[in-house]
């Protein structure tokens, strides 16, 4: 019991690390402009159908698409910020919800479009198998997964803290007319925000993709998840999302083990609430 | 003479409600009507929250399943008639609204539009595995003999449809009598600025509550009929998170916070989905999806108030 | 009984600061109180505290006799006090005359009773022939004097206003004080904030000064622009340069 249970605990936590990697790309976003990106599972779902695609018709195993995909998903977050959300950057929060909205149908629809409804999946990685460890298993690629999701994070802090770029992000975010004052073109630092932001859940998707299905709808749950992060750890702010990306992946592999697996999506969302109507802005977020 | 033209306009759209399935002698064209006013019905009730009161709920179609599994439990499980299990839906759905809505409404913006996602998706997982409602695999109802007061009919969809315009014209008026009375007049306040209305001693909490226990309400009515209608429900059919998106998408479409809004939408909406449903079936798959979400883009980025303007007075400007 | 609004050692922080330190006065019934100081002195949080916008930490706050310092912005307006925004907050796709009729609805429950309410107001604030166009296309001298009038349409018997006069033109700021006097003559209490003391002065029968979160004079215009501290808190350590400007400016 307690051998599975430790077990529990270790997947959960791998799970988390790759969570926060997907929520932190959402909370940056928001953070730099005020603007919930809805459709950010379904970049999620992008990423992983190119690792499938690349592994599928090339060969390519997931760890060396990886710098591929992220820069796809790199311009592919630029497009997205000059194409649709640029023009809504003023608009009345409804129209931003909207917008986001339509994006996220619009990549379900074209996904489920161009490769049908069914699941497919990467058959063998480099990183298949398992490694044992004071009687726990893990399994290599969620290791893998959870390494790159702490390296990435920890990157993507360190772009902000300690490099000028960086830096200028931060202001934008911080006070937007002051760091126009200070010769910061908002403008390029918004397509920044969404560059890196969707880069970073392109990441998370090339590492998803090695060990989960792909398919349409994947971007529905892992996005309402990340949604939950981003509240959870509070809109903004990163460290936020790594704590809660932790929690949450505990609180659902625990109340799957503890309870019912049909339920473990419910008690995130519960916890999610429960969190939500004491704190509104998070747990590190601040108003 | 100023006032005279939406009365006419509104009694030659009436006169269309009674005649369309003169015109209409098919079942394919009936069910597609009975599908838009069913949609424009939910885009009503989505409009008095979403569109007066400016609070973006993804969750609406939690209503609407409360609605369709009162009657279809109750029936199946009783033998109680769903005209009652219609008034049973009603009073858990507003019963909902409130539970939902009270610790909710503490939130704003995307706080709260996120927050009703994660209801609507509790109440789907709890549905999806409550053995009694049928769990995945949905409650099938039992073939009735037809009558209205059995609410089933079999050789024909024509008294659906009329049931569905009724149901129809009461929200309407619901949402008529609303616009007007000092309720509307404070959900509109507190779209506009929340901060605003609670200086002039409105207590917003309780205001949007009310629009939303109006929204659950005619949401619910809905998701009776549906059950009714298609005699068949299951979780994902009935509260599943794209179908609010869908209601949202309606009112979008036709203007926010405007009487005819879900109306123009539903007219727009519905068609175009049971039309790519049926021509381009499943290899077209997605294709819907894709030409709903341009749709939604395009409007949201170049007309945020949505159509019904364009045939009003106010976008001439004389406003 | 003639005093409105008495507040009481009152102190609001926010984190480690400390907006409102110890502040105290009395408001009688039919005055109209100047409450001035520099910028960041602490006037918008005691107005807001006062407003039930924030709650005070520390002290308490009486109206008409009931304690309100724990109390809500709504309930506050309900019980007969009314406020304006210093970043102007009106109904933007509402109608001018749909925006008193707002603040109508508090005491005129039936929308024609608040239409009938809120056009009588309109006029007197000037708005007759505004009445159907949008909040938003009024210029924004129009806007805070629209929100004023909408205040009063709430019946208030105290009124907040926070600096209706800032950036308007001389034209605007001599319309703004003689619609203050107007409201005084309907018997409502005022408050005003100003960080501009030009149009304050001529008006105010007593004026607060505040800095750094404290209340630093209280009396009339006369004495508090003659006050060493009051100087002191606006001009800093070149206010010997600066005094005699000061004073003729004001008068």
């Amino acid at each position: 019991m307690e051998g599975i249970l430790a077990q529990t605990i270790v997947s959960g936590l791998l799970i988390g690390f790759l969570y926060a990697l997907i929520a932190v790309g959402l909370t940056m976003i928001f953070g730099v402009m005020d603007i919930v990106n809805f459709a950010h599972g379904d970049y999620l779902m992008v990423a992983m159908y190119f690792s499938f695609w690349l592994f599928f018709l090339f060969g390519f195993d997931p760890l060396f698409s990886l710098p591929i995909v992220t820069i796809l998903l790199f311009g592919l977050g630029v497009i997205t910020y000059y194409l649709i959300i640029r023009p809504i950057i003023n608009a009345p929060m409804l129209s931003q919800i909207f917008v986001t909205f339509g994006l996220l149908i619009f990549l379900r629809g074209l996904a489920q479009f161009l490769w049908k409804v069914d699941y497919r999946m990467i058959p063998q990685t480099l990183s298949s198998g398992n490694i044992e460890a004071f009687g726990i298993y893990f399994g290599k690629p969620q290791i893998i997964a959870a390494a790159g999701a702490v390296i990435c994070n920890g990157v993507i802090l360190w772009f902000l803290k300690k490099t000028r770029l960086g830096m200028a992000l931060e202001a934008v975010a911080e006070d937007k007319e002051a760091a126009r004052l200070m010769g910061i073109d908002s403008d390029r630092m918004y397509a920044l925000a969404w560059g890196i932001g969707i880069a970073s859940v392109g990441i998370a998707g090339v590492l998803l993709s090695s060990f989960y299905y792909v398919f349409p709808e994947v971007g529905a749950n892992f996005g309402l998840i990340a949604f939950v992060v981003v509240a959870l750890g509070g809109f903004g702010s990163i460290p936020g999302a790594f704590i809660a990306g932790i929690i949450v992946g505990l609180v659902e592999v625990l109340s799957g083990f503890l309870i019912a697996p049909s339920l473990k999506f419910m008690f995130v969302l519960a916890i999610y609430l429960a969190v939500v109507f004491v704190r509104p802005q998070g747990l590190l977020g601040h108003k | 003479m100023k006032n005279k033209l939406p009365v006419i306009a509104f009694l030659l759209f009436f006169c269309c409600l009674i005649f369309f399935p003169l015109v209409f002698k098919t079942p394919f064209p009936r069910h597609v009507l009975i599908m838009v006013f069913l949609y424009a019905t939910m885009g009503i009730g989505w409009n008095i929250i979403g569109g007066y009161a400016g609070q973006v709920s993804f969750g609406n179609a939690a209503f609407f399943g409360v609605g369709a599994y009162s009657s279809a439990i109750l029936l199946v499980h009783f033998g109680i008639s769903p005209w009652v299990g219609m008034l049973v839906g009603v009073l858990l759905s507003a019963l909902l609204a409130v539970i939902v809505g009270y610790p909710c409404f503490r939130l704003q913006g995307h706080y709260f539009a996120i927050a009703t996602i994660a209801v609507g998706e509790i109440v789907m997982v709890a549905f999806l595995n409550w053995n009694f409602a049928g769990a995945a695999v949905g409650i099938y109802l039992p073939i009735l003999e037809q009558s209205l007061k059995n609410f089933e009919f079999h050789t024909s969809k024509l008294p659906y449809y009329y049931i569905i315009v009724c149901i129809f014209l009461f929200a309407l008026a619901v949402c008529y009598f609303m616009e007007k009375s000092r309720w509307g007049y404070y959900f509109r306040a507190i779209k506009n600025d929340p901060d605003g209305a609670c200086s002039l001693g409105i207590n917003i909490r309780k205001y949007k509550l009310y629009a939303f226990i109006l929204s659950a309400v005619i949401t619910s009515i809905c998701g009776t009929f549906y059950a009714q209608y298609i005699l068949y429900i299951h979780p994902s059919s009935t509260m599943d998170l794209m179908m609010s998106i869908q209601i949202c998408i309606i009112v979008l479409i036709g203007g926010l916070g405007k009487l005819f809004g879900p109306v123009l939408g539903a007219i727009i909406f519905v068609p175009l989905t049971e039309l790519t449903r049926v021509y381009l079936g499943s290899q077209g798959q997605g294709m819907d999806f894709i030409i709903y979400a341009l749709i939604i883009m395009v409007i949201a980025i170049m007309r945020p108030q949505g159509l019904w303007g364009v045939f009003s007075r106010e976008a001439r400007g004389t406003r | 009984m003639n005093e409105l609004l008495i507040v009481q050692n009152i102190t609001k922080r926010f984190g480690g600061l400390q907006a409102n330190n110890n502040i105290s006065f009395v408001v009688n019934k039919g005055e109209i109180i100047g409450l001035i100081g520099p910028n960041g002195a602490g006037k918008t949080t005691l107005f807001n505290c006062i407003a039930c916008f924030y709650n005070v930490d520390e002290g308490k706050i009486f109206f008409k006799g009931s304690d309100i310092s724990q109390s809500t912005p709504q309930r506050n307006c309900q019980l007969g006090i009314g406020r304006t925004f210093q970043i102007v907050r009106v109904f933007k796709d509402m109608t001018v005359l749909e925006n008193i009729m707002i603040g109508a609805f508090l005491r005129n429950k039936h929308p024609r009773d608040a239409k009938r309410k809120a056009m009588d107001i309109a006029a007197i604030f000037g708005f007759a022939h505004k009445l159907q166009l949008k909040a938003s296309s009024l210029t924004i001298a129009e806007q805070k004097r629209l929100e004023v009038a909408r205040a009063v349409a709430t019946d208030p018997e105290l009124l907040l206003l926070d600096e209706t006069m800032a950036g308007l033109n001389v034209q605007e700021v001599k319309e703004s004080v003689e619609l203050v006097l107007k409201l005084k003559e309907r018997g409502i209490t005022l408050i005003l904030v100003e960080h501009v003391m030009e149009g304050i002065m001529s008006i105010a029968d007593r004026v607060i000064v505040l800095d750094d979160g404290e209340k630093i004079a209280e009396g009339s215009p006369r004495d508090v622009i003659n006050n060493d501290k009051v100087i002191q808190a606006y001009f800093g350590d070149k206010y010997h340069a600066k005094r005699r400007e000061f004073t003729t400016s004001i008068q």
